[in-house]
């Protein structure tokens, strides 16, 4: 199981990548391999508003279904087109292709709370017990 | 006669193509007479006119017959099968009732025949409500839902109506974390929010829970007893209590009625409504999802906003009335699954007070058989007594990368039906087996030995459960690509694919 | 426990008596006892409060043989009047003849005592036969999709209108034609509760919804129309109008079909601009029944397939790379989304979508059209009959095999009929006061030419 060392990490499984005032989020390899085969993915539309916390889509496996929630808040800039027609992404390359959303941050030091890595590993371990 | 698909099976387990495969040009399996054209057309516009069905079926009546025969091999039914899938009571259906429910003086009837012409079949309904109203305790019965989760949302419109009445407004209902899917759903269709209630270290709900959840807010408990553990909600007197003082109602799902039969009556358990879910408890037959029935019983305090119309005996015999003003109103067209009243009054009739009150004793003690018989070999969920139903899990077979729906996939092989599986939610990997009164000791020593001969398999060939099953007609079915790429009818323009190939061929997937 | 302790009416019980369908012999359930650990069967319920189990007694006669159980339900099926070929009333329930193949495959336990299909590998005839079912109800309502099927008709139009309600979040007002079957219109309002507003689109002169009052009813809070097809009155709307009025305002429109056969020569709901079509498939082999199981469709188009309610079955292959079905899309349901899946429902009514696609299969493509030309035909000249002798067409849109007429002295001779054992249809004063007089009069197949005639004569008052 991977946890890149660039990325910080949710509580609830997602994943952001920062680049200048820019947020790439997804979901990580720990919460794609307790889903399972994910069969469907809903995405909000470019322009839209997320809050941190608040669910901005949906992931579907055959028998779970389960909220995506923003790790930051902002503005949608672009929407991974390729999910909902292609949603084993999210398995294949939860960290690359299987991307979902990037956001223009309203207030980075939202950012100081995520988890680095190391505390989403320690957090992964926990659960797993 | 063409072999099977897969070339494995020891039996006659046929191919069979879609019908829609079978068709040539010209067949036909009736004998309706052709109508000149002169006698209809000219009354009805022709813009409003269709042509022959693109696709429809063209097949004669044999190969119709033998094409459903065929496809009705491969499936296990209860008749023919031990089916442990818990909390699904599935029992044996009596063939008689099958017979009794076709009688033409029934199958016949036309819904709006008046009343004064109809009496034998509202004897029949009276008759039902009565016992249903002897067997729950409760004051009046609704039989017009159509399945059990009819008869929640129902139920649970009659308990919004009630709070209306009152001018109160209370939106949440409790309900307990082991309970069925349909609740939470049932709740929110009336407008409720929902409060999940945990269960304490043995998986009941304590009364300490609900006081702590119980609000003026608060419009109802849905409470499940016995609950989907398989165990009796010991408190429930009391917790009843506690919602009732605080101004709410209680309702009880009653999909669990098999284990209550002469041992706890609803009424006294205090329940305000409830549904009875006849193709469970009352034995008419699950017909592969349905038609079910799930007739609601109410208090007399919730008797007034049962569905209209209800069935009221007046000098002149027995009659609908609609003369119920606080009445919910219609939940369905007519009177209910008529058809599957007059097989659980047969069965009720047929079993009687006393016989009613060995099925849930009968039940129970089947659970238990299989608990004590089971309970070294697999990981039980609770331990101690059970009422109809134990849950296991998969604890355990982690070390051999074999899980619960394995489990469930060899067991086909051994030619048993899979218990349930993955549910309660509240028990990882849970297998729920519930044998139901009507299997023998010898069948249920059988699945014994089955499940014990899985667990040395898991252990020992580990691969072999991962796999299984092997001998069904076909193997473990990609779930995954048949939602990402939805293909839910056979499509007209894939006929020429089938034709002048064998019947065997595969159209080709969509997408 | 000790004697004292024990509540009365265990005492009560003392061997077992054999039930026909209980297997459990005396020496079964010592064993299975002693295997327990357990002294007898009231140690099982040590859980259960005493007091509870001393009121719990079934206070209901003994059991019944199975000649007794026969015999109190043939004389109550003799007691009611129950003859297809005298029945001229539809109004949701059509008295089609239902070919001897249909029960047959009914009858088969393999299908009838099975649960919904949740392990595939042993339930293909139910999945494969649903999957039949779906493309069947698909092509005839001229659908994309359909799913594997409703309780009733009148339920799969109320899911309808709430499928609509959760695509169009905004709105808050729904439009339901008052030719819209009348326990329809009453469902529909059950499953609405007070949150929502139910409006009623009025009735023209000719008995179609009425596309003036419609224009003005509609307006942007309108989530959906529902008008039947035909509708209550046999009377056949101009669907494809309604539609484009509802549709100009952003609203879904539902057409409600409770006689199917009548889409076996009318256009189909889909390629009229319905978005959601829903019927009942009764008249499709499953037997009247006073009225239930009846069998709900509900079809609509493919953009809309995820907020449908109700169980699908789709298409899958095997490791092998056979084909297969399987249950799919379960997300959308109760037990996995719990309070937010699209419905509470859990099963379809599938013995009756097993009745219904065999009915068709034996019918095909050609005999349903024959059968509904031949409905049409006999319902005409029944009409031509009534009217030839001072009834009148209530109205004058054109109808497939079902019609209002007037007289009168509607009513005494719907009771002379009565009198006569032949059901002369429904009166329309039960449900509507502006048609006081007005009997709606259904012919299929079923009745006799001679209890025809005999109808046109009772009610033209030519027999006393």
């Amino acid at each position: 199981m991977e946890f890149p060392e660039d990325l910080r990490y949710s509580k609830e499984h997602e994943w952001v990548l920062v680049e200048g005032n820019v947020a790439t989020i997804g979901i990580t390899d720990y919460a794609q391999d307790r889903m399972g085969e994910i069969t469907y993915v809903e995405l909000p539309s470019v322009g839209d508003k997320v809050s941190k916390d608040d669910a901005f889509g949906v992931i579907e496996s055959v028998k779970t279904v389960s909220d995506v929630y923003a790790p930051v808040s902002g503005t949608v800039l672009e929407v991974n087109d390729d999910l909902p027609d292609n949603p084993e992404l999210l398995n294949d390359d939860p960290y690359g292709d299987g991307w979902m959303i990037k956001v223009e941050m309203s207030d980075p030091e939202e950012l100081e709370d995520l988890l680095t890595a190391q505390e989403y590993e320690q957090l992964v371990a926990e659960e797993k017990e | 006669m063409s072999l099977s698909r897969s070339g494995k099976q020891s039996g006659l387990a046929l191919d069979e193509p879609l019908i829609f495969e079978r068709s040539r040009p010209g067949r036909i399996g009736c004998d309706v007479p052709e109508t000149e054209d002169a006698e209809w057309m000219p009354h009805l516009p022709a813009a409003l006119l269709r042509d022959p069905i693109e696709g429809f079926p063209e097949v004669s009546e044999p190969e119709v017959v033998r094409h459903f025969l065929r496809l009705s091999q491969w499936n296990y039914g209860a008749a023919t099968t031990f089916y442990p899938l818990g909390s699904c009571t599935m029992k044996y259906n009596p063939v008689v009732d099958e017979a009794l429910a076709r009688l033409p003086g029934f199958a016949h009837l036309h819904p709006l025949t008046p009343d004064e012409l109809v009496q034998g079949a509202l004897e029949v309904l009276w008759h039902l409500e009565h016992c249903l109203k002897e067997i729950t305790g409760l004051a009046a019965v609704s039989l017009q839902p159509a399945a059990g989760a009819h008869g929640e949302l129902t139920g649970m419109k009659m308990i919004r109506a009630y709070h209306t009445q009152r001018g109160t407004s209370r939106s949440k209902v409790l309900i307990p974390a082991s309970a069925h899917g349909t609740n939470p759903a049932s709740a929110a269709l009336c407008g409720y929010s929902t409060v999940s209630l945990e269960g304490n270290r043995i998986g009941l709900i304590e009364p300490a829970a609900v006081r702590r959840a119980m609000g003026p807010d608060v419009a109802a408990l849905m409470i499940t007893n016995p609950n989907t553990l398989g165990l009796f909600e010991r408190e429930m007197v009391q917790i009843a209590d506690l919602v009732h003082r605080g101004g709410g109602l209680v309702y009880l799902d009653g999909a669990n009625l098999n284990a209550l039969l002469g041992v706890a009556k609803p009424a006294d358990l205090g329940a305000d409504v409830m549904q009875i879910n006849l193709h469970k408890t009352f034995s008419t037959p699950h017909g592969g999802g349905g038609p079910g029935a799930g007739p609601v019983a109410a208090a007399a305090s919730l008797a007034p906003f049962l569905p209209v119309p209800r069935l009221v005996r007046t000098e002149a015999g027995l009659r609908w009335s609609e003369d119920f003003p606080d009445s919910i109103g219609r939940v369905r067209t007519f009177h209910g699954n008529f058809g599957m009243h007059v097989r659980a009054l047969a069965y009720i009739l047929a079993l009687g007070g006393k016989g009613l009150e060995q099925v849930s004793r009968h039940a129970v003690l089947a659970a238990n058989y299989l608990r004590v018989q089971l309970q070294d070999t697999f990981s039980l969920a609770y331990p101690g007594l059970c009422m109809h139903e134990c849950v296991f899990s998969d604890k355990g077979f982690e070390p051999y990368g074999v899980k619960t729906l394995d489990i469930a996939k060899r067991l086909l092989d051994y030619g048993f039906y899979a218990p349930t599986v993955y549910f309660p939610l509240v028990v990882p990997g849970a297998i729920m087996i519930e044998p139901t009164e009507t299997e023998s000791k010898e069948t249920l020593d059988q699945f014994v030995a089955a499940m014990k001969e899985i667990a040395r398999e898991a252990r020992e060939q580990p691969e072999l459960v991962r796999s299984a099953p092997h001998r069904t007609p076909v193997g473990r079915l990609d779930e995954a690509r048949a939602a990402r790429r939805p293909v839910l009818r056979w499509q007209p323009h894939t006929r020429a694919a089938a034709e002048g190939t064998s019947p065997s061929s595969e159209p080709p997937l969509r997408g | 426990m000790t004697e004292r302790a024990l509540p009365p009416f265990v005492r009560l019980r003392g061997a077992i008596e054999p039930v026909r369908f209980l297997p459990h012999t005396e020496d079964d359930v010592a064993a299975m006892l002693a295997a327990i650990g357990v002294h007898s069967l009231d140690d099982l319920f040590a859980d259960i409060p005493a007091d509870l189990r001393a009121r719990a007694r079934i206070a209901l006669p003994d059991g019944l043989s199975e000649a007794e159980v026969r015999a109190y339900f043939e004389a109550r099926a003799a007691q009611n009047f129950a003859r297809l070929e005298r029945c001229f009333a539809g109004a949701g329930a059509y008295p089609h003849f239902v070919p001897a193949a249909v029960d047959h495959v009914l009858q088969r336990a393999e299908f009838y005592s099975a649960y919904t299909p949740y392990q595939p590998e042993v339930s293909q005839g139910t999945l494969q036969a649903t999957f039949e079912f779906q493309t069947l109800v698909a092509m005839l309502l001229g659908m994309e999709v359909a799913n594997a099927s409703m309780y009733d008709g009148a339920s799969a139009t109320a899911e309808a209108v709430l499928m609509a309600l959760r695509l169009r979040p905004q709105r808050t007002r729904v439009l339901v034609s008052r030719a819209l079957h009348p326990q329809y219109r009453e469902t529909i309002r059950t499953y609405l509760g007070g949150n929502f507003e139910y409006v009623e689109v009025p009735v023209d002169a000719s008995g179609r919804t009425d596309v003036a009052c419609l224009h003005q009813q509609c307006d942007q809070n309108t989530a959906a129309l529902v008008v039947g097809y035909p509708n209550f009155f046999g009377a056949i709307e101009n669907l494809a109008e309604l539609c484009s009025i509802v549709h100009a305002h952003g609203g879904l429109a539902i057409s409600a079909t409770w006689e199917v056969l009548a889409l076996a020569l009318l256009r189909p709901p889909g390629e009229l601009g319905a978005d959601i079509a829903t019927g009942d498939g009764q008249s499709f082999g499953t037997p009247l029944s006073y009225g239930g199981p009846g069998l709900g469709l509900f079809a609509t188009r493919q953009e809309l397939l995820r907020a449908m309610p109700g169980r699908l079955v789709g298409q899958a292959q095997d490791s092998a790379g056979r084909r297969g079905f399987v249950l799919t899309l379960a997300t959308r349901e109760q037990h996995i989304r719990r309070e937010r899946a699209t419905s509470n429902i859990c099963t379809n009514h599938g013995l009756m979508t097993l009745a219904f696609t065999t009915y068709a299969c034996l019918l095909g493509k050609h005999g349903l059209r024959r059968l509904a030309a031949r409905n049409t035909s006999r319902a005409h000249r029944l009409q031509t009959a009534l009217c030839a002798k001072g009834w009148e067409a209530r109205f004058a849109a054109p109808f497939f095999n079902e019609f209002a007429v007037a007289h009168p002295q509607a009513q005494a001779r719907w009771r002379q009929a009565l009198a006569r054992n032949l059901l002369a249809g429904v009166p329309l004063w039960r449900w509507y006061d502006e048609y006081p007089d007005t009997l709606l009069l259904c012919v299929t197949e079923s009745p006799s030419d001679a209890a025809c005639e005999e109808l046109v004569a009772v009610l033209a008052g030519e027999v006393p």
